[in-house]
């Protein structure tokens, strides 16, 4: 337990030193404006990846609708400010509950299902929550929720990214977590071990969503609007790559695959038609020669090089 | 004294009867069997009594308490604990993680490392095998770990469906002097098999199930030596 603390204290130092460099470059203006949307989006992404991770990786629910959540967030969190006039604190808490809350209700009963049928059910959610979203007047319908102040900031995206870190390591770590594990491993053993599955299937749901909406709030806040082209299927795949590039289990694996593809599509602006053959390009290869995703579910920490500098993989 | 009684329940897979009307008791200190062919309902019987299926007829009575229709990760807490058929262990995670998996319900520590000990006592290759991920141990071996696992939930009344299945003649006896022991140290069995032979021998009370119902009951030797049984599962 000791030691634990400790390493969430070192993790925590380190989220610093690097927030102070990146943070030092931009004031400096090392990093240009496009650069700086660019780290934004890969705060953004890190939380939609590992927010999925929870659901597909840790529980084994294999959800493909994570942009519908997405989309709940920016357009509650849009409601909030342009519409009620509350503040970005009001925004973010309203869009994460409004998500979440569409997670929980929608979990119940799709929750039921597994593999392919529940695949289908969260692609289908995804992409009624979008068609909802444009024909609803109120919010701009297909032109989009406009106006929306930009009340994001770097500071702010990346210390809630950095929250949410903390909460998914330590639910992996938990009792929850190691629930949420044995259903993935084995649903019928998780039962007969006094597991209540659904519970546990919901509660990882829920909390994906919940994120997904946090992440929502943040990208409507940053982009000045909220638009139902922002949050189509291809929206849900992207997410999906980042989890399986890093791999399925790893929430450090996760964090990379959001930070190397937002990296890869960043530099491929001026091609856009490129992206997404290079996307899928990188995803055959890596079916090919790493099935289970670059760091398969183990996460990266210090132990991992120092068992590869001496040559074994002694635990 | 009946620790289990299962009055006359009928089980649905959408529109199949799978189980038409099935009675029986299991005593507390017994190892009680159902055997039966293939398709005979015996999973069928005893997911219903551990909560993974619902009777839609019928009650089940555990302890003088109704468990009929309840979730099964509840009755998991009452004491009756189902090994599912075919082993399904943590595959990913190792002996020691599933063991410890086993104890998800419990809070005392210093117990569940006592059980822990205790499995490891009974089932020494497991302890050889600790820090080896599940999936790659022998089917023999799964099946241990699969049975160390749910002793390390504390059962009154262990549910063992098909123990030895898939598993070779040597550890097969193996499998069933385990099982001897573990009810000689005071939990209840239900044990579900094919191996009619072996499961007879070390049952004091046998079931034989056909098709949904229930045709023969008795001691295990009675129906070990009825010409019934005889012909059609022990091959003359």
């Amino acid at each position: 337990m000791n030691s634990l603390r400790k390493a969430d204290l070192k993790a925590l130092i380190a989220a610093a030193v690097l927030f102070a460099i990146i943070y030092g470059l931009l004031q400096a203006d090392v990093i240009g404006a496009f650069w700086e949307l660019n780290l934004v989006l890969i705060g953004i992404n890190i939380i939609l990846a590992t927010s999925l991770n929870m659901i597909n990786g840790y529980t084994g629910q294999f959800s493909i609708g994570h942009a519908g959540f997405l989309a709940v967030g920016a357009y509650v969190g849009a409601i909030m400010t342009v519409k009620l006039g509350f503040n970005m604190v009001a925004a973010l808490l309203a869009g994460t509950a409004a998500a979440g809350l569409l997670g929980f209700l929608v979990g119940l009963p799709t929750l039921r299902l597994n593999g392919d049928y529940l695949a289908i059910a969260t692609l289908g959610l995804g992409e009624i929550i979008r068609i909802c979203i444009l024909n609803i007047d109120y919010v701009g319908g297909a032109a989009g929720l406009m106006g929306i102040p930009r009340l994001t900031s770097f500071p702010l995206v990346f210390w809630i990214m950095v929250a949410i870190l903390f909460f998914i390591k330590n639910f992996k770590n938990s009792a929850h977590g190691r629930a949420c594990l044995a259903i993935r491993e084995n649903e019928i053993a998780a039962d007969t071990m006094g597991i209540d599955t659904t519970k546990y299937k919901v509660m990882a749901f829920t909390l994906g969503a919940a994120f997904a909406g946090t992440a929502g709030v943040l990208f409507s806040h940053y982009f000045f609007i909220a638009h139902p082209a922002s949050f189509t299927f291809m929206r849900s795949f992207d997410i999906l790559t980042m989890v399986v590039l890093g791999g399925l289990g790893s929430m450090t694996g996760s964090v990379m695959g959001a930070v190397v593809l937002t990296f890869i599509s960043a530099a491929l602006a001026d091609f856009p038609q490129w992206r997404m053959i290079i996307y899928s390009l990188t995803m055959i290869i890596l079916m090919l020669y790493r099935p289970q995703g670059l760091f398969g579910s183990k996460e990266l920490s210090l132990q991992m090089f120092q068992s590869l500098k001496i040559g074994g993989k002694k635990k | 004294m009946a620790m289990l009684t299962v009055d006359n329940i009928d089980v649905y897979y959408g529109a199949i009867h799978a189980i038409k009307g099935i009675s029986l008791s299991v005593n507390q200190g017994d190892i009680t069997t159902l055997i039966g062919s293939n398709g005979a309902g015996k999973s069928t019987t005893l997911h219903t009594i551990s909560g993974l299926l619902k009777p839609k007829n019928g009650k089940i009575i555990f302890e003088d308490r109704d468990i009929t229709g309840l979730a099964a990760h509840k009755i998991v807490g009452m004491g009756l604990v189902q090994v599912p058929e075919g082993r399904h262990v943590f595959a990913n995670m190792t002996v020691a993680e599933n063991l410890e998996m086993g104890a998800y319900l419990r809070k005392d520590k210093e117990g569940v490392n006592k059980d822990r000990a205790a499995v490891f006592t009974r089932f020494p290759r497991l302890l050889e095998r600790k820090d080896q991920v599940a999936g790659t141990l022998s089917g023999g071996e799964q099946q241990m770990l699969a049975m160390g696992r749910a002793l390390m939930s504390r059962p009154r009344l262990l549910l063992l469906d098909e123990p030895s299945m898939g598993l070779a003649p040597l550890l097969v006896q193996e499998i069933f002097n385990i099982i001897k022991e573990i009810n000689a140290s005071g939990t209840t069995v239900l044990l579900v098999e094919q191996n009619a032979k072996m499961a007879l021998s070390i049952a004091d009370k046998a079931y034989v199930l056909e098709t949904g119902r229930i045709s023969l009951e008795g001691t295990g030797k009675e129906l070990l030596h009825s010409e019934a049984v005889q012909k059609a599962y022990l091959g003359g």
